[in-house]
């Protein structure tokens, strides 16, 4: 039992014609909640007991049944305690408060006029306490229909239980209710004093509680006890000082001091069309302005009942007018819209992100961005070129010299020179080298920088297909600042896979990102490849990547051997580079094989060592040997002596096998 | 013209009577005027011919002060009758936010009535207003004259009514009828304001 006044009870209300049908039906409610009159609607002017009665009503119920929850507040508490609930998304929590409550005494709702979003709230307060058996009472100032923009369903709801007024005290009454006071407050007046204060034309109890309180201070400052005339001169009223103490003249008697009325009756004026048309348009414009606050109000119960952040919306409700609310509406939902997709987006992507705050606030949607790029970024970064591989550390030579100075002038420049930027040649000549070593360069000027083979791309793009998530495997790609792909021939014969690629193309290129290819197919020849994809390759500059020419070889050898070694033999490096060799790769093989051939026989490596191994005696390399071999052997005593004779290396047997079939 | 002006928190709204010439649009006019009070009412325009026929157009501002935050002005306005005067007719009926259709009730003038009606429905088209959307309702002028002159309501609502909005039967030389009227096509143009949203 929260809120009510331990001196407001039954016992303490004087009864009279004006409040007895009233008072008569609260006892009724509070002896038997909810079964009777459900909602009691009681509307009188002020002062006149409304509130007395609600909590009488309280004190009586909880006395019948002391485990009945009752509550009683003011509609400015229960506006005030829902739009603290509705600023803080805790609406729910707020209808939840009410829901053990037995009997719900809600007093002066005509504060509720115009308050369109409190009042539907009271609607299903209204349904779900009717709907549980609970008892409802609320009290107005006013009857329902005349409280200003009081919802129809609200006034229909009241009707449905019992309305009652309240009437002003009778003379009686009044004299009634002032002698109980007296005596609470244990003052004896001489006779006639009181009846001089009924008869002063105040209405209103609380005024008359007031004139009480007035001849009480008056009497205890006197040295003698206050008379009918003084009382009468005292709460200003003459008239009535002359015949208070023959009797009750002015009972019932409307008063005539407006002034001391809330309401002073309306004479009906002379029929006024124009204040008539005038009347019924403010009540039109009003109504449909409030519409306004009643769509805002909808939208925020909505979308609050979605988890969203409604701040935006509830000041548009505090506000006295609202800007253009279908603006506004519309703006919040577009917002709404945005998180949502950026809420399906990292479900892909970062599934443990996509509950976060972020996400509900249409406030700040620019935060639910940033969480989503950093995912993006974070959460499944595109693979990154390998940090082994540094332009720089690639050999230049007369053979590759246009295209190592390409790939260096594409670092230093970015996108604006070649886009893209393809570099062709034969397995093992350094492609990949040179791809990662551009992807590494422009790495270090800034930004992301995806740099993948081609077989990764395809697999992640089945594994995209197959988890559902190609949205965010686009966007992974899409976001980088360079898209560098190695052994783009790859793709050929992979429709899925090129339309991607195309799409990609285009976005990058569109937005001035560099992109690079390697392909050991020639562009001409390749195939299985859309044009309209095999165009745009063709489109940026195309180098070749040859085999090392000798002093290029040589270079490297050295380098090989002086990592390997403590020194470098010339002579040794020389005569490797010597050996003839399609690629680099090949090449560095000759020098893995000298020198697995050293440490097998525990000797150092020299050019006569690599002499043996590469064309005469076999040397064994262990089982555990990289070294390629054909698995046929020089017989030791034989037609065969130098093994230099032998084909120990068959590159492609395939495809020369199938060229003879030719 | 903007129904509502959210930024200047206006509710301005154009009202046009159209009907046949000497059908009783200037005195219903009239009449709202000498029932708003000076303070409320801005000068009333007339430009009429000797014979009181309007010349051009008649225009009577109404202030109703500020309601739920909004300064909410009315302009009234009437069309020249006459059908060489449909020219007029169109300027006037631009931007018109709802119009009152004041017929003459006599029997002998409802072609007239017919003419005018398809007339306004013409204008409308021209400019692009889907008649079906304008708020519109209908008066039915001079209901006081003796019952064999006059044809009942229902049968002008039969002939010009079809779309079954509002109608009110007047006298407006008296004012019988004038101010339902007004608050007819009030009401409806109102309403627009919840139902689409700021009128262009």
């Amino acid at each position: 039992m929260t809120g009510l006044n331990p001196q407001f009870r039954f016992d303490t209300l004087v009864v009279g014609a004006a409040n007895r049908l009233a008072a008569t039906a609260a006892r009724t409610v509070a002896e038997a909640p909810g079964t009777v009159y459900n909602p009691l609607f009681i509307y009188a002017r002020p002062g006149l007991g409304k509130t007395h009665l609600l909590m009488a009503m309280g004190h009586a119920a909880a006395g019948i049944d002391p485990r009945l929850a009752v509550e009683y507040l003011t509609a400015d508490a229960f506006l005030e305690s829902f739009a603290a609930a509705v600023a803080g998304g805790q609406g729910e929590a707020h209808r939840r408060r009410f829901a053990d409550v037995g009997l719900l005494l809600l007093d002066d709702v005509q504060f509720l006029s115009q308050r369109r979003e409190a009042q539907a709230e009271l609607i299903r307060l209204v349904d779900a306490l009717q709907a549980a058996g609970r008892q409802i009472v609320l009290t107005s100032d006013r009857p329902p229909g005349e409280i200003e923009g009081l919802d129809e369903r609200l006034i229909r709801r009241f009707a449905g239980g019992l309305v009652i007024d309240i009437l002003a005290p009778d003379y009686e009454t009044r004299v009634a209710i002032l002698r109980r006071r007296a005596e609470e407050r244990g003052t004896a007046f001489a006779p006639g004093v009181l009846e001089a204060a009924a008869s002063a034309g105040s209405e209103s109890v609380r005024e008359l509680i007031g004139a009480l309180h007035r001849l009480i201070a008056f009497q205890a400052a006197s040295d003698a006890p206050l008379d009918a005339m003084q009382a009468a001169l005292l709460l200003g009223s003459s008239e009535a000082a002359g015949v208070a103490e023959d009797g009750p003249p002015l009972a019932d008697e409307p008063p005539g001091d407006e002034e001391q009325l809330p309401e002073p009756a309306i004479d009906a004026p002379p029929r006024d069309e124009f204040a008539d048309f005038l009347s019924e348009v403010s009540a039109t414009v009003s109504q449909q302005v409030e519409s306004w606050r009643a769509r805002v109000a909808e939208a925020v119960l909505r979308w609050e009942g979605e988890g969203y952040r409604t701040a935006r919306l509830e000041r548009l409700l505090a506000e006295e007018i609202v800007a253009d609310p279908h603006t506004s509406l519309d703006a919040f939902a577009q917002d709404i819209e945005r998180l949502r997709a950026i809420g399906a987006e990292l479900a892909e992507t970062a599934p443990a992100l996509s509950g976060s705050a972020e996400l509900f606030d249409p406030d700040n949607v620019a935060a639910a961005e940033a969480l989503l790029e950093r995912a993006r970024q974070g959460a499944n970064p595109p693979p990154a070129p390998s940090p082994h591989w540094r332009l720089e550390s690639f050999l230049e030579g007369a053979s590759n010299r246009i295209a190592v100075r390409a790939a260096h002038s594409v670092a230093t420049d970015g996108a604006g020179r070649y886009n893209p930027f393809v570099i062709v040649g034969a397995s093992g000549v350094g492609k990949t080298h040179l791809l990662h070593g551009l992807g590494n360069a422009l790495a270090a000027r800034g930004g992301v920088v995806a740099c993948l083979g081609a077989h990764e791309f395809v697999d992640e793009l089945i594994d995209a297909i197959d988890r559902d998530a190609t949205a965010s495997w686009r966007a992974r790609y899409r976001g980088v600042d360079a898209f560098l792909l190695d052994d783009v021939h790859v793709v050929a014969g992979k429709d899925r896979t090129q339309d991607e690629l195309f799409l990609l193309f285009n976005l990058l290129l569109e937005s001035g990102r560099q992109m690079a290819f390697t392909s050991a197919v020639p562009l001409a020849d390749m195939q299985g490849i859309e044009p309209r994809l095999l165009t745009r390759l063709e489109g940026g500059l195309v180098v070749e990547l040859p085999a090392p020419d000798r002093a290029l070889r040589q270079v490297a050898i050295e380098r090989l051997l002086a990592a390997r070694l403590d020194g470098v033999d010339p002579e040794l490096a020389g005569y490797i580079a010597a050996r003839p060799a399609d690629s680099m790769r090949s090449a560095l093989g000759l020098v893995q094989r000298v020198l697995n051939a050293a440490e097998v026989q525990q000797v150092h490596p020299t050019a006569a060592l690599a002499r043996e191994v590469l064309e005469g005696a076999i040397v064994r390399a262990p089982r555990r040997a990289a070294a390629r071999v054909s698995g046929v052997l020089a017989p030791t005593a034989g037609g065969i002596r130098s093994r230099e004779k032998m084909v120990w290396e068959w590159p492609d047997v395939a495809a020369r096998l199938i060229e003879e079939w030719r | 013209m903007s129904l509502v002006n959210f930024t200047a928190r206006e509710i301005t709204c154009k009202i046009v009577y159209y009907g046949p010439g000497r059908s009783g649009k200037t005195t219903n006019l009239q009449y709202v005027f000498g029932r708003v009070p000076e303070t409320r009412r801005g000068r009333m325009v007339s430009l009429a011919t000797h014979g009181d026929r309007t010349l051009f157009f008649d225009f009577l501002p109404i202030e109703l002060g500020s309601i739920s935050g909004f300064t909410t002005r009315f302009q009234l306005y009437t069309v020249p009758g006459q059908s060489y005067y449909n020219a007029t007719r169109k300027l006037v009926l631009q931007g018109a936010d709802g119009v009152v259709f004041v017929a003459d009730s006599q029997a002998r003038r409802f072609d007239d009535n017919i003419e005018s009606l398809q007339n306004l429905q013409e204008n409308l088209l021209e400019q692009g207003v889907d008649v079906r959307q304008m708020p519109i309702v209908f008066q039915y002028n001079k209901q006081d004259l003796p019952r064999d002159l006059v044809l009942a309501r229902e049968d002008l609502d039969d002939a010009l009514n079809f779309r079954g909005v509002e109608s009110f039967p007047a006298d407006a030389l008296h004012g019988s009828g004038v101010f339902e009227t007004l608050k007819g096509i009030s009401e409806l143009v109102l309403r627009k304001l919840a139902v689409g949203g700021p009128a262009a």
